[in-house]
């Protein structure tokens, strides 16, 4: 496949369509309740009603927590209604393996947390926020995104 | 209770959008990578477009939300711990296709192993939040 002669070997509506629902979504978290839809904080906030540790009992933390785990629910179902509604009645399944999910979501946990955001954070609401050091946060794990898909496929 | 059904709302918007754009897959986040495919780029450029209305024109047209007080304000500028993190978030990313939103849509169309990528995300997080002090 060549993506320069085939940019979309999938389709193209789908994904244009699909990402402005997410925006959607953002605008609307913002015009309602004036928050910005990143959904990284909400693996961080939750580990408060577990641990006692300082860090995660930070005051921005928990007033937090509540509707972050709202709002993950809410992606949870949102998923779960275009499957009722368009998928094929079968589960989603995956072929990574689960060590390799593990992995990779550990650096994404860590990363995410020290970064301050991820692709909905400083993606989404941060570039669509006009906020430039989202810009550069996003060029970064583009970057370093692109470099380990590319030299892992040609290492295994 | 409005501020709750709103946070709820939006949250199903979000998740409906990564499932409808196939984000809810690792695979397809890693054809992306490998620039098999660019569905992710419009995916982002859909996404930013709509949201920019909410996000610039919401503050410009209304004094405040429509069921809160004040609209959050990013304060934060570029430093040594965003680029870092950024990077790190990059290679995970390109490790796995893993992505804190998508995953979460995942569950929702019954994806079972994205579990092993939220555990992940979760222990990531937690590393973290031990490694470091509050601010």
């Amino acid at each position: 496949m060549n993506i320069l002669t085939e940019p979309f070997p999938y389709g193209w509506l789908h994904y244009l369509v699909g990402g402005m629902c997410i925006g959607l979504g953002a605008a609307v978290l913002y015009v309602l309740t004036g928050r910005f839809g990143g959904l990284s904080p909400v693996y961080t906030t939750t580990w408060s009603f577990f641990i006692k540790h300082p860090f995660f009992h930070q005051a921005r933390f928990i007033a937090s927590r509540n509707w972050r785990l709202v709002y993950a629910l809410g992606v949870v179902l949102g998923a779960f209604v275009w499957w009722l509604l368009l998928g094929n009645g079968e589960r989603v399944t995956t072929t990574i393996p689960g060590w390799q999910l593990l992995l990779g979501g550990l650096f994404v946990g860590y990363g995410a947390r020290l970064g301050g955001g991820c692709a909905s954070g400083h993606g989404i609401c941060g570039i669509g926020s006009f906020h430039m050091p989202s810009v550069v946060a996003v060029l970064t794990f583009m970057a370093t995104g692109l470099l380990t898909a590319n030299l892992i496929t040609r290492w295994f | 209770m409005a501020k709750t059904l709103s946070t709820l709302l939006a949250g199903l918007l979000f998740g409906f959008g990564l499932a409808l754009s196939t984000m809810m897959m690792p695979e397809i986040v890693l054809e992306f990578l490998m620039l098999n495919d660019l569905g992710l780029m419009l995916v982002m450029g859909g996404g930013i477009a709509v949201a920019t209305l909410g996000l610039v024109l919401g503050p410009k047209l209304l004094k405040k939300p429509v069921f809160a007080e004040t609209f959050d304000r990013y304060t934060s500028g570029i430093s040594r711990n965003m680029l870092v993190g950024s990077a790190l978030f990059g290679v995970g990313w390109g490790l796995s296709g893993v992505c804190p939103g998508p995953m979460l849509a995942g569950l929702g169309v019954g994806n079972w192993d994205v579990l092993w990528g939220i555990a992940g995300m979760a222990l990531g997080a937690l590393a973290h939040g031990l490694m470091h002090k509050p601010s």
